[in-house]
């Protein structure tokens, strides 16, 4: 068995989007690796004792402080001398992150610890059953933002985590996702030869919380690029220096495939605002393939 | 006095989460195979390898038959089958 | 060496002494001037620390459960709403059986915002598994910081201690201190050597979720290791008189109740008072005692049953209380003493000194007048009937 740093026999669900971006992180990064990680279900899914997923040396605490703790165990590696050569990454879903977790990060980037901090972006609060969460895109289905005969949906847009991180004037921001892996790898490889801090969101469908069949992770993530809904991007020290291209598709054939957008397909309206978002991100980072030479990555 | 607490390293292995697959199991061809290693890349259960074109292949003990790897493989070298089904 | 020291100011000498690795806190009256002590030794270098200034309680606790998970001895201290804002990581510490030392500077709990001394902060919080001395003064609080990361790192402990110091009584008050110097504090307190840590040398997994099968025996080997702490504590005492040449009370300590008729059982500064008093009346002959408790916890009961077997009357002073119920201590030294042959004849409660209302010596004799043979139950002294009303208007 090729050695990977995240191993089988966890519990996630089957096709988790979660558990391909958790072990492509792990495996970028290599065993001189401190992993501090929030409640969640990650953290559910792989240390259920006497069983951990994990071949690194990895602590979870509790559910908003994964990037204090990372700063404390940081602190530490420095006080004995051993932080040069070891990696220390701060991981946690989209609500351990930014929201009941947006205060510890917004302190460790503006202490400038030299941490990577990894959002998974599953888009609600999955582990406790598919509540709303700051990163619901707009007119989406949760049990705590449910389609009724008043409402759509989620009624606010997604919470700007990457630009709320590099306001914090931190070197390295990047937005990931499972559909493309081998980008994913790349980034978390170049975040991690960056001194200080780091903020990676990585895009991780959910079968159960978006209903989908579990073999459609990998299509549904990469349609999520290719319609501009959840564009890929890079930041350099405040510079935008790469983002994914792409040709791209109408919004809706990202949306089709997943129950929580069920009620937008029929209704043009609400479905309009949705491409809107795409076409907003697709202007802003210019992320349409045209004629002249992009940087396409 | 020191109850459950540390965990070893990889220890879910012990977990054979396999017996989780009750609809499709993968069936890695092995003939168009051009080693890429996606199938490898996008396996949530980290249950497949291979190194060489056409050795790819997983550990059927861990495989919940999701099937992301058959839609990755640029080669559709991987397909679905019914699990149960004697090939 | 003895120096004349504000307590705040001692306390972060002997921390220094204590060589922690990571020290993270957050300011709130009146702790602030530890941390500034601290943070003003670490920028002149006399104290090679890791200083991180966090934004919040919440996350300076968890900065420390992070350095002391990755193998570093760490320190940090709080207040009243900054205690409860760490509440979760203090449980989650001691659930992790983490080694650190906290300084709670005692003060009163918000609403009204109060930022006066009393010690309803750290006795809420008695049931989250940490070790939890009370200071008498300001030498006291000096030593028991010492002893705390020694019981703290003992192999056979791995728990969090809380030394409790009366906010502005004692980290403000100023007296003379017997401080001791960097070879005693060497000689006390080895280096940390973690039983566990987060090393990519050895890697292993901290925090796993413990489910109905594995929870409860987390739970009763704590419990187990907290009575292990009383037992391990007059082994800390005499190493300490041993390397400082100097006692500290123990687990309590008994002030004249040999032959006392009235005893007061009370805990941090306020004891320092009773003494006085206690003083005093016996010269007029009076048979008074005081039963100081120095470890909260783990509650030392059997040192208490016997201390206070034969005493005929006992008041035990709360400068906390469980509203809608009885006063902490209170409550535990009564339930100490059920269905023993030998007891005081009555244990009375008395409520003072909440948000730092001072506690006279008269308020100390007013108690002792009022322990009778009729049992009084949650007695506030110097009440101000004047400022409550029966209905708003």
């Amino acid at each position: 068995m090729s050695k990977h740093l995240f191993t089988s026999g966890h519990t996630a669900c089957s096709g988790c989007g979660q558990a391909i971006a958790a072990r492509l992180v792990i495996d970028a990064a290599g065993p001189n690796t401190i992993v501090s990680n929030s409640t969640g279900c990650l953290e559910v899914f792989t240390t259920k004792y006497p069983e951990s997923a994990w071949e690194i040396p990895w602590v979870h605490s509790l559910f908003e402080n994964s990037a204090a703790v990372a700063s404390g165990i940081e602190a530490a590696l420095i006080h004995l001398g051993k932080k040069d050569g070891t990696n220390v990454i701060a991981q946690g879903g989209d609500g351990g992150s930014v929201d009941i977790g947006l205060q510890a990060i917004s302190g460790m980037l503006e202490r400038g610890h030299d941490i990577l901090y990894v959002c998974y972006d599953n888009e609600a609060y999955m582990n406790t059953g598919v509540q709303r969460s700051g990163l619901t895109p707009l007119e989406t289905n949760t049990t705590t933002s449910p389609v009724g005969d008043k409402s759509f949906g989620n009624w606010r847009p997604k919470k700007p985590m990457p630009e709320i991180a590099l306001a914090h004037g931190i070197p390295y921001v990047a937005t990931a996702s499972v559909g493309f892996p081998q980008d994913l790898q790349r980034k978390v490889k170049k975040a991690l030869s960056i001194k200080g801090p780091k903020y990676i969101q990585i895009h991780v469908p959910c079968p159960l919380g978006w209903r989908y069949e579990s073999g459609l992770t990998y299509q549904v993530a990469k349609l999520a690029v290719e319609t501009g809904f959840y564009p890929l991007i890079e930041y350099e020290n405040g510079t935008l220096i790469s983002r994914r291209q792409i040709k791209p598709f109408p919004v809706e054939a990202y949306l089709k495939p997943q129950g929580r957008f069920k009620h937008v397909v029929n209704n043009p309206d609400v479905l309009k605002k949705l491409q809107d978002i795409a076409d907003n991100n697709i202007k802003k980072y210019t992320l349409k393939i045209d004629n002249q030479a992009g940087d396409q990555k | 006095m020191f109850g459950p607490l540390i965990v070893k390293p990889g220890s879910s292995r012990n977990n054979k989460t396999g017996s989780w697959r009750v609809e499709s199991r993968p069936k890695f061809l092995q003939k168009n195979c051009i080693a890429c290693k996606m199938c490898i890349l996008i396996c949530p259960e980290a249950c497949i390898e291979g190194m060489e074109k056409n050795t790819y292949h997983c550990d059927y003990d861990y495989c919940k038959g999701c099937g992301n790897c058959a839609a990755i493989c640029p080669k559709a070298d991987i397909v679905m089958i019914k699990e149960g089904v004697k090939e | 060496m003895r120096e004349f020291l504000e307590g705040s100011r001692a306390v972060a000498e002997v921390v220094k002494l204590c060589k922690p690795g990571v020290i993270s806190a957050y300011p709130i009256t009146p702790q602030t001037h530890i941390v500034e002590e601290l943070a003003q030794f670490v920028a002149n270098g006399d104290l090679a620390s890791q200083f991180v200034n966090v934004e919040s309680e919440h996350s300076a606790a968890s900065v420390v459960l992070g350095a002391v998970a990755g193998g570093v001895r760490a320190y940090t201290a709080t207040s009243s709403q900054g205690l409860f804002y760490m509440g979760e990581v203090l449980f989650n510490i001691a659930g992790m059986r983490l080694p650190l030392v906290m300084t709670c500077a005692n003060r009163a709990i918000s609403a009204p915002i109060n930022i006066w001394n009393d010690q309803q902060d750290s006795v809420s919080l008695r049931d989250c598994g940490w070790v939890q001395l009370f200071a008498e003064d300001i030498q006291e609080a000096v030593d028991l910081h010492l002893v705390a990361y020694k019981l703290s790192e003992d192999k056979s402990i791995m728990l969090p201690v809380m030394v409790c110091m009366d906010g502005f009584a004692l980290t403000h008050g100023i007296e003379t201190v017997d401080m001791p110097n960097q070879e005693q504090v060497d000689k006390f307190l080895p280096p940390y050597e973690p039983l566990y840590k987060l090393d990519t040398s050895n890697p292993m997994t901290l925090g796993a979720l413990g489910d109905p099968e594995y929870y409860t025996e987390s739970r009763y080997a704590i419990q187990q290791t907290l009575k292990e702490t009383l037992d391990l504590m007059p082994k800390v005492t005499s190493d300490f008189a041993q390397v400082f040449a100097r006692q500290y009370s123990g687990i309590i300590e008994e002030y004249y109740t040999r032959d006392a008729e009235r005893v007061i059982v009370a805990m941090g500064s306020v004891c320092g008072t009773v003494k006085d008093v206690i003083d005093e009346l016996r010269k007029k002959g009076k048979r008074v005692g005081l039963l100081k408790i120095t470890s909260y916890r783990p509650f030392p009961s059997h040192a208490i049953y016997e201390a206070l077997k034969n005493i005929s009357k006992v008041a035990v002073l709360d400068r906390a209380l469980s509203l809608g119920s009885y006063a902490p201590l209170a409550s535990e030294v009564k339930a100490l003493f059920f269905g023993k042959k030998k007891q005081p004849q009555v244990v009375s409660s008395f409520i003072v000194g909440l948000g730092g209302r001072d506690i006279t010596r008269d308020s100390i004799k007013e108690i002792f007048r009022l322990l009778t043979n009729k049992e009084r139950s949650c007695e506030f002294i110097d009440l101000k009937p004047e400022l409550l009303k029966e209905k708003y208007e």
